[in-house]
């Protein structure tokens, strides 16, 4: 495999409703961060991949009036993925694979101000026999998270650990909407909405935009693997306390040795079962940004643990892993392991 | 880079209303066919590539995570593809690139619409808020672009309509065509109705269910005639900007002389093609901006492009015949495939050695092509 | 034996609060009294409208504003005739690209006020503005003829100045 570098990184802070920019100022504004990082024209960008979701954004074909931030012209070589930018990420890593391109730029953007996400989520599910229930993803997420207690795998007091987490390490990000200050027990005094999980159980969701510029062979964290896996969409298949995905994408990636993650939990209880599957224990620092409990954009938040686990790399980690998931209780699950060079 | 080749293709019987099947029904119709073709099983792939145009088309976001089960992704790499008309070609590029980099050995590669769950001429109608009051449909938006095609090269009315009579015919040799017009011929078409001057009712593809599936291998043992990926490109330029040739767009150009670099070989050299003509203007429109003619209205109007010609376009019948959105392109890289192999059946071309496989989509601006071979590159 | 179920109705509703972002509402803004203003890119220096936040080849964003005339040149056009749902207009009716004078790049809008067989490459027309304007493009219903002879319009579809 041909050695990919990531050269450049950037986002824009996540807000709770960005209302200033369109998509195509969110990409214009975070493109050129991240080439500037890189010290890359762009020009001199041989392969453009995005991620974004109709659904999201409230419009078909949402991510062609964004290309106007892009500057596609000259014709440019490009993709595009109805998934988050960690996916498209993957898309440019295999693209680079090829090896008549050095470079690529990769972006991913989403507001989840404009629309009900939970409402556009629950439309994921199989149309025939779940969607016309109107189950909620946060009622899905609680019956995983359930069924984590009935195994005796976590208790309530660790869901209200994994938010405490988040909001203390979150304080330090400047990035992201301040955290509100809290304890274990005032969280645990909430009330619930989807039993076992409470309001703030759920990750806060944003706007915002994220980039990477990729490089074969550069400076910068190095790329040492790279996979993703899908599960059944079928619940009732699934035993929901484990996620053989995440645990085979980090097989595939060589997750050892590992000193950051950046792991993408909807839900404060997935944390859980994200930790068993990817082999994260207490001696790695996990989420310095926070994580997605204190800020998740759609379609972004994948591709922002890519861009937090390499500042981890340049604050001086040796190996970083990134994480990200889609779908109804962690279905689908992609790793990327970073190393410093 | 591995060599890569199609070694299994399939595709649905395309129709207006696929009522017989579910969506995960439609997928796995061409899904199984692909891996019969290959001699293949699910258990044998070991990623998957989908592809669709905008899931508004079905209203399923997504719809990826709920059709992995249908297409045994469960426990493997599932990846979704989304370039907007193109998308069928780019699912099968990204696929090819999934085998050529060495990543995996097997890969599946799907792509459909089920067009009839929804309304798709509302789906791409959809105007949002403060934009202009225009809400004229695909039609509507390449009507203007085909007009200005017929002003520029001062081509005749009739190279529309013999188009339409080709692809159409074409079509009666293709058992899985939507539409099946034994009567069709140039005064038919000129007198089927006008929807977007200047474009006529039987120059317009059809709104089809369907689905197309390919298996790209590195691994060819045992198979029997696999067409070779020569080459392959995405490439894409801004729908609106001032000085814009949209008539014949430079990312079309561009996708044209990518996979030819990438072949080491000139236009020339292609025996046929599958281009992706929703209306009938388009063909000659493609050959020119492709570099596979002078003059593309004269080419058509010479008779070029019919299946006993210099060089054959849409022997399957093309989009024209049938149009389920997001396959459209993967049926163009696939029928290119089939007539490599010589597996076209009743289509099948004499001399077909290299193949053009081309998609389109947004504002004539997101393209993907391939060319394959029958001889290993 | 009943009848085979073959499809089921789900009706799906989604609302989104869409904003308009910082260089549509100046163009609202302008809308709204009586004005077309576009945008100049800083490095290709030409005129979009309706303005774009970036410029789609440049990749910069598109600071200086710039009024534009009512007034323009038709240079391609389709007539549609098809009904269709989600339609606001009844066919036949004339959607056109029209290049107003001042702007580099065709605003695809209507072409009324005339026969649809009137509408021509290269006819001089200008905007009708609804009476009360509102903060949208639709404040401007169609173009109309403006009586003034017809521009020289060039195979590339540009206005031969």
């Amino acid at each position: 495999m041909r050695s990919i570098s990531i050269a450049g990184i950037a986002q824009l802070p996540s807000k709770l409703a960005e209302h200033h920019m369109d998509a195509a100022e969110l990409v214009q504004a975070v493109t050129a961060l991240a080439l500037a990082d890189a010290g890359i024209e762009r020009k001199q960008i041989g392969f453009v991949c995005s991620g974004s979701s109709d659904y999201i954004m409230g419009q078909p074909f949402s991510f062609v009036m964004a290309l106007d931030g892009v500057g596609a012209w000259p014709p440019i070589r490009e993709s595009h993925v109805e998934m988050d930018g960690a996916w498209a990420l993957y898309e440019a890593w295999v693209r680079l694979q090829h090896g008549d391109i050095d470079t690529a730029l990769v972006y991913s953007f989403g507001k989840s101000s404009v629309g009900n996400v939970d409402d556009a989520l629950g439309m994921q599910l199989d149309p025939y026999y779940v969607a016309p229930l109107g189950v909620s993803p946060m009622a899905l997420a609680a019956l995983q998270a359930r069924a984590l207690l009935d195994a005796r795998f976590a208790n309530e007091r660790d869901f209200a650990q994994a938010v405490m987490r988040a909001r203390l390490a979150g304080a330090r990000n400047p990035n992201i909407p301040t955290p509100t200050a809290t304890t274990v027990d005032a969280l645990l005094a909430a009330p619930w909405v989807a039993s076992p999980l409470r309001a703030h159980d759920a990750a806060v969701r944003t706007d915002g935009a994220a980039a990477i510029v990729l490089r074969a062979g550069g400076p910068g964290p190095k790329i040492t693997g790279f996979a993703h896996r899908i599960e059944p969409h079928a619940l009732g298949v699934r035993d929901l306390t484990t996620s053989p995905s995440a645990r085979r994408a980090a097989d595939d990636a060589g997750a050892s040795r590992i000193d950051v993650a950046e792991i993408h939990t909807p839900y404060a209880s997935q944390e859980t079962i994200l930790r068993n599957a990817l082999g994260l224990n207490d001696r790695m620092l996990v989420n310095p940004s926070g994580g997605t409990l204190v800020a998740e954009t759609p379609m972004v938040a994948g591709l922002l643990r890519v861009v937090e686990a390499t500042r981890a790399i340049r604050d001086g980690a040796h190996r970083a892993l990134a994480h990200a998931t889609s779908g109804p209780c962690l279905q689908h699950n992609l790793v990327c392991v970073l190393e410093s060079t | 880079m591995i060599p890569t080749a199609v070694i299994g293709i399939g595709q649905t019987r395309h129709a207006a209303k696929r009522d017989d099947v579910s969506m995960p029904g439609l997928v796995r119709e061409a899904a199984l066919r692909a891996l019969a073709d290959a001699g293949l099983e699910f258990k044998d792939i070991d990623a998957v590539v989908m592809g669709k145009a905008p899931d508004m088309f079905e209203g399923v976001p997504n719809p990826e995570l709920f059709l992995a089960d249908a297409l045994g992704a469960a426990g493997k790499p599932m990846f979704r593809v989304h370039t907007a008309g193109s998308v069928g070609g780019s699912t099968a590029v990204v696929a090819a690139h999934l085998v050529s980099s060495g990543i995996h050995k097997r890969v599946l590669c799907v792509a459909w619409e089920k067009q009839s769950e929804s309304n798709a001429m509302w789906a791409l109608s959809q105007t949002y808020p403060f934009q202009p009051p225009v809400t004229a449909g695909a039609g509507g938006y390449f009507a203007p672009v085909i007009r200005a095609y017929m002003s520029r090269t001062a081509a005749p009315e009739h190279v529309g309509w013999k188009v339409a009579v080709k692809d159409r015919l074409n079509a009666l040799k293709n058992p899985y065509a939507h539409l099946q017009l034994p009567d069709i011929s140039l005064e038919t078409v000129k007198a089927s109705p006008l929807l977007w001057d200047p474009i006529r009712y039987l120059e317009t593809c059809p709104s089809s269910d369907g689905a197309c599936a390919m298996v790209l291998s590195s691994d060819t043992a045992g198979v029997k005639n696999p067409a070779w990926v020569l080459g392959t490109s995405m490439r894409t330029e801004p729908l609106l900007f001032a000085g814009r040739d949209e008539v014949t767009p430079m990312a079309g150009q561009l996708a044209s002389k990518d996979v030819c670099a990438e072949a080491g070989i000139t236009p020339a050299q292609i025996d046929c093609a599958e281009l992706y003509v929703p209306f009938s203007w388009y063909e000659p429109m493609w050959l020119e901006n492709l570099g596979l003619a002078e003059s593309g209205w004269r080419a058509v109007d010479r008779g070029d492009t019919e299946m006993t010609g210099k060089l054959p376009i849409n022997a399957s019948g093309g989009v024209l015949s049938s149009n389920p959105i997001g396959a459209s392109g993967m049926l163009r890289f696939a029928e290119a495939a089939l007539q490599v192999r010589g597996a076209a059946g009743a289509h099948q071309l004499d001399r077909a050695r290299i193949a053009m496989g081309h998609a389109y989509g947004g504002g004539s601006q997101f393209f993907s092509t391939w060319l394959v071979g029958a001889e290993k590159p | 034996m009943s009848a085979p179920v073959t499809q089921m109705k789900a009706p799906t509703r989604l609302e989104y609060l869409v904003h308009a972002g910082a260089t549509t509402t100046t163009f609202l803004h302008s809308i709204l009294k009586g004005q077309l203003v576009g945008r100049r890119c800083p490095v290709c220096h030409k005129v979009y409208i309706p303005p774009r936040g970036a410029c789609p080849t440049c990749a910069v964003l598109c600071t200086d504003e710039v009024p534009v005339s009512n007034s323009g040149t038709v240079t391609t056009f389709s007539i549609v005739r098809i009904p269709f749902e989600g339609q606001r207009l009844t066919p036949p009716y004339a959607c056109a690209h029209i290049v107003l004078d001042g702007a580099d790049v065709p605003l695809l809008h209507i072409v009324g006020g005339c026969s649809v067989d009137e509408v021509r490459v290269g006819m001089r027309v200008e905007a009708v503005w609804l009476e009360i304007p509102q903060p949208t493009l639709a404040t401007v219903t169609w173009f109309k003829p403006n009586g003034e002879p017809d521009r020289a319009v060039n195979d590339r579809g540009e206005v031969v100045p």
